[in-house]
């Protein structure tokens, strides 16, 4: 064995492994490296791949003797069938099957989202082509396997189905008159209440009072759902474009009646997902077809196929009352109001999040109520909650300043609470007025001047306006991971985890990097296989926090692997795996660097080609301590057209509080995307239900708006970059902190622009005439 | 889609041949048709592919330019001419649809392009005159926040979605049509009907007939002229309000005009009205308004469109005013 000379290496500094558990208090030594990989603009690892279209989807996926799947979708909202001619579909060219309710085999129901079952994954816990009953317009009620695309929508337009129609509840003020329920996140109602907040109210010196609304909105990734599957007899394998592998992978084995390592799935790239690629019908669908058919199938959802079974934003009305003290304290906080869903599904639109935890308030009065209506259940969608919310809540406050002839930011910071003003934990990390300072002073905010509609640009109306963004830190259960070192320098981390396009692999590689004390171009991360190690969820931002953990949980695991194949004469012999650091390739003592191996040795000594370890990530229990979000600052300019109302953003700034950053190029991306995503929020996205039939009527990206290239100014991002003590490298996901906050920036600029508040969203150009 | 036969003549004797087929129809760049007939709107057995017919600008010996049906939208936007001459064509062109899809849209399926009616697309769920006679409409009384208030009809409130029909509008042009017993003309202005009981009839072309060219006649005031497109995004959407306009003031009295607007009616709409009340009159911004009021005077506003008159009114206002201004 030999002991290599520690300071003919690179001179950086050792770096001890991640903590054990996150609730101690004890921060990731990862926070202290600044200069390395960690935080560095790289390149996404896939990028290449992705622009040379090397990049297989699930769509892509070739199979041989596959057929290809087309729906059809039923016409009322709530009934049952009561005729269904397949004659001609089946008589179609091409047609191998046709399945519906009549033959398709049984199955037993999949768990939901945030249901009681621990991996529940299904939009909802209706029953899939189990009966004749019609839940809502849309509903498939057919599959077609055809040998192509072509030749099975064809036969899927020859379905005739008619229908004996139900009383449906397809229009939100009915499904108001009918009060509908508490509304509950996993279990707990989205209430809290806090001193007689209503009484406050009345007595405040100056109020706000005022009911602001959101459309439903409905998915539209550019990677429309796929799925492409084989069965090989009891086993099911199954290329999904999802954000939770491992769900689906037990989903579909509860589905079917098989173990849940029967059922393997894969999902290495995902064309954006922003709260679908869950689990929808079209997956079971086509998982049943193709054991009936005995061929694998693809089924790629077309547009309106997204429209008809992926589900999408709720509808909200809010409530926002606020009662102040002259110099801006408030003595009332008040946020209420309904969110459409659909009876069997647990998905609420909590809008409420960001009042419980922006702003002290000498009372509060938080509640959200479901009514419920027969139609697509609704499901997560960028920020739920708080992209809606904080349009409420911010607008309110815009209000607010006005009337008390407050600067709107000195107004938000004059409420900072000490703590959490819903739990009274203490804040992990929050530091929203630094990002305000900052923000306001690279846009210019001091120069606003608070006249509504008193600046002009020939027919152009100019306004600035400003909101809080507001994002919860979190950190599911369940993140496993393995992670191999291999004698010639590489290492390699498994985790059940996904790629949607926000650079996991890139940015989990420049940690993996960092902890190890290898050049980042030997890491790589493997990821997207329902047979990796863990349950990840992509979602809910919390992803980099869940694969963190659970890599500083099985980077332990190998450093004291390393360390029981160290000898006695090895001069990290006697060391625990706290008292060693990595540092340029190898490992060495803390106390006295000089005392290094090189990973090779290591190895070599144990004779081993590569080592392995696995480990689970400790449970959350970080959250039971402390109160962790993200913040942010968002400032917009917009020019209003006076003559046509019509709307440009003409400039937009987001400052960031969101814990350390680990890559600066894709950091930004995804926050100038969620930006983005903010602007569709604001002023045009909005799925129109018709509530005569409960049917979506503009199921098309012509027909549904999302922000066009020329609807994006230049979008500036920047961060505090100040790291949270309590989230594994100090980071905070980012994927839904960027919409927050949006809405309301770009509806405040409005208003400062033109004198008319929209209470309404989107903010279309009739709005402002 | 529904399986169909497909054929591409490279003469117009041999369209117009092919075209006499029942269940034949003209494809031009497909930017349309083809959608349609993906979700089995339109079901043609036979599609006949003229994009290999002429297709070129020429001047014309009036000192207009006559257009080939087969013109992509983009070259005709781009065109020396056509931008120097008439200027309102080449902007109302490349307000519409993308980059892409004027590439390959024809000036004559442009013509011919179909309602973006929410509920003339819906063919699986809702009710349209236009999509089966007789059925029904379901947009009268529901989504109608694009629709027609002009030219409605109860049978149809759907607008006409073309950008460069309203420019041509406004600009006199003459739609050139031949059919196998020969070839007629026909103002753009009356190509399109107006919906009455029969929405499903929505040109004045006979079966079979072709449309080879479209003739802009010499119009100098259209040298100042403009197009402003009034949309839910900066790009790619349909027009809530369009107007061209083509202005001759001298001496401060308007000598001549032309307008026509667009995403407020059931066909490509000259006002012929506002133009009578702005003729000898001064050029002012309240006589700009009070005639593009006075085109409004018989508007039928629907539950969600209630804004369009107003809006085309401040619209026209301001463009005849910067037309009248610098």
């Amino acid at each position: 064995m030999t002991a290599d000379a520690g300071a003919a290496r690179p001179a950086r500094v050792a770096i001890a492994p991640g903590p054990d558990g996150w609730a101690g208090g004890e921060p990731d030594p990862l926070i202290r490296r600044r200069g390395g990989p960690l935080g560095a603009p790289v390149s996404r690892v896939d990028g290449g791949l992705k622009v040379r279209g090397a990049a297989r989807f699930a769509a892509e996926v070739p199979l041989a003797s596959m057929v290809y799947a087309a729906l059809a979708f039923s016409t009322v909202a709530r009934g049952r069938i009561v005729r269904l001619d397949t004659a001609a579909a089946e008589g179609a060219p091409g047609v191998v099957l046709v399945m519906t309710y009549r033959n398709a085999p049984r199955m037993t129901a999949v768990p939901a989202l945030l249901s009681p079952a621990p991996n529940g994954a299904m939009g909802d816990e209706l029953p899939i082509m189990q009966d004749d009953r019609i839940h809502w317009n849309g509903q498939p009620i057919a599959v077609v396997l055809g040998e192509t695309q072509e030749q099975a929508g064809h036969a899927a337009s020859l379905i005739e189905a008619s229908y004996e129609a139900e009383p449906a509840v397809t229009s939100f003020e009915e499904a108001k008159r009918r009060g509908g329920e508490q509304a509950a996140y996993a279990g707990q109602p989205l209430s809290l209440q806090a001193g007689d907040a209503e009484a406050a109210l009345s007595a405040a010196a100056v109020k706000v009072d005022a009911v602001y609304r959101t459309p439903f909105q409905n998915h539209n990734a550019i990677e429309p759902e796929a799925v492409t599957l084989a069965w090989d007899g009891d086993d099911l394998t199954v290329h999904d474009s999802t954000r939770m592998v491992s769900r689906v992978a037990w989903s579909l084995a509860q589905a079917f009646g098989l173990k849940e390592e029967q059922v393997h799935v894969s999902s290495p790239y995902v064309g954006g997902a922003f709260g679908s690629k869950t689990l929808w019908q079209h997956t079971v669908l086509a998982a049943a077809a193709a054991r009936l058919a005995g061929r694998p199938v693809r089924m790629a959802l077309s547009r309106e196929g997204v429209y008809r079974v992926v589900g999408g934003r709720a509808r909200t009305e809010q409530r926002v009352a606020i009662g102040a003290q002259a110099d801006g304290r408030f003595d009332a906080l008040i946020h209420t109001g309904a969110m459409a869903k659909i009876r069997r599904n647990y998905v609420p639109e909590p809008f409420i999040s960001p009042a419980m935890c922006l702003y002290a308030a000498g009372s509060l009065k938080l509640d959200v109520r479901a009514v419920y209506l027969d139609m697509l259940a609704n499901t997560f969608m960028r920020a739920p909650g708080e992209s809606v919310g904080s349009f409420a809540l911010e607008s309110a406050i815009d209000e607010l300043a006005e009337r008390i002839g407050m600067d709107p930011v000195e107004l938000r910071l004059r409420n900072e609470p000490a703590a959490d003003p819903g739990s009274g934990k203490p804040f992990s990390s929050r530091h929203l007025a630094e990002a305000y300072r900052a923000g306001a002073e690279r846009f210019g905010w001091a120069s606003r001047d608070p006249r509504p509609g008193g600046r002009r640009d020939g027919e152009w109306l100019t306004g600035i306006g400003c909101a809080t963004a507001t994002y919860p830190h979190l950190r599911f259960p369940g993140g496993a991971a393995r992670l191999t070192l291999s004698k010639d320098g590489q290492a390699r981390v498994e985790v059940a985890a996904h790629e949607m396009g926000m650079g996991t692999a890139t940015a989990q590689a420049q940690v993996t990097a960092e902890r190890l004390g290898l050049p980042l171009e030997q890491v790589s991360v493997a990821y997207g296989e329902s047979s990796f190690p863990g349950v990840f969820v992509a979602g809910a931002s919390q992803q980099t926090a869940q694969i963190g953990a659970a890599v500083v949980a099985a980077h332990r695991a190998l450093v004291a692997e390393l360390l029981r194949l160290c000898g006695g004469d090895s001069p990290l012999a006697g060391l625990g795996v706290d008292q060693v650091g990595a540092r340029g390739g190898g490992l060495c003592s803390l106390a006295d660097p000089r005392r290094w191996l090189s990973y090779a040795s290591i190895l070599d000594g144990g004779d081993r080609d590569e080592i392995s370890a696995e480990a689970s990530a400790p449970p959350p229990a970080e959250a039971e301590h402390w109160s962790m979000h993200s913040f942010g600052a968002d400032f917009c300019e917009v020019r209003v057209s006076a003559v046509t109302g019509e709307t440009r953003v003409s400039r937009f700034l987001g400052s960031f509080d969101c814990g350390r950053v680990i890559n600066a190029k894709t950091a930004a991306s995804q926050l100038r995307g969620g930006i983005i995503m903010g602007l569709g929020l604001a002023l045009m996205e909005e799925t129109l239900i018709d509530e005569r039939s409960g049917r979506i009527v503009n199921p098309s990206l012509a027909e549904y708006h999302v922000p066009a290239h020329a609807d994006v100014p230049e979008i500036d991002v920047m961060w505090t970059d100040i790291p949270d003590p309590h989230a594994p490298m100090g980071a905070h996901g980012i994927g839904e902190i960027g919409i927050t906050g949006v809405a309301a920036a770009v509806a405040n600029a409005i208003y400062n622009a033109t004198g008319t508040r929209v209470r309404d969203l989107p903010i279309t150009p009739d709005k402002l005439l | 889609m529904i399986p169909f036969t497909y054929a591409r003549p490279t003469n117009a004797e041999d369209a117009l041949r092919q075209g006499a087929a029942a269940g034949a129809r003209y494809l031009g760049g497909g930017t349309n048709l083809v959608d349609l007939m993906r979700q089995t709107i339109e079901q043609p057995g036979l599609l006949i592919d003229v994009t290999g017919l002429p297709g070129a600008i020429e001047e014309t010996p009036d000192g207009g330019l006559l257009i080939g049906a087969a013109a992509r939208n983009t070259a005709v936007a781009e065109h020396r001419a056509v931008r120097a001459r008439y200027p309102m064509l080449a902007r109302a062109i490349v307000a519409g649809a993308s980059g892409q899809i004027r590439n390959m849209a024809t000036v004559g399926g442009n013509l011919l392009q179909r309602t973006r009616c929410l509920y003339f697309y819906d063919h699986a769920g809702s009710r349209c005159n236009k999509r089966v006679p007789g059925q029904g409409c379901d947009a009268i009384e529901g989504f109608n926040r694009s629709h027609a208030i002009l030219g409605t009809s109860p049978a149809c409130v759907a607008t006409h979605p073309s950008d460069m029909c309203v420019a041509l509008a406004a600009l006199d042009a003459v739609v050139h049509i031949r059919s196998s017993g020969g070839g007629r003309t026909v103002p753009l202005t009356d190509l399109h009907r107006l919906p009455g009981d029969h929405p499903e009839i929505e040109t004045v072309l006979e079966p079979g007939e072709l449309v080879t060219g479209i003739a802009l006649p010499a119009l100098p005031l259209a040298a100042r002229s403009a197009y402003r497109k009034v949309r839910d995004r900066a790009s790619y959407a349909f027009a809530l309000v369009s107007v061209a306009a083509a202005l001759e003031v001298e001496g401060g009295t308007v000598r001549d005009v032309r307008l026509a607007l667009g995403g407020v009616a059931t066909k490509p709409w000259r006002a012929w009205r506002a133009e009578e009340a702005l003729r000898s009159r001064p050029a002012t911004a309240e006589n700009f308004r009070a005639a593009a009021e006075a085109e409004f005077a018989e508007a039928r506003p629907l539950r969600d469109n209630g804004f369009k008159a107003a809006l085309a009114v401040r619209t026209t206002t301001a463009v005849l005013e910067e037309l009248a201004g610098g």
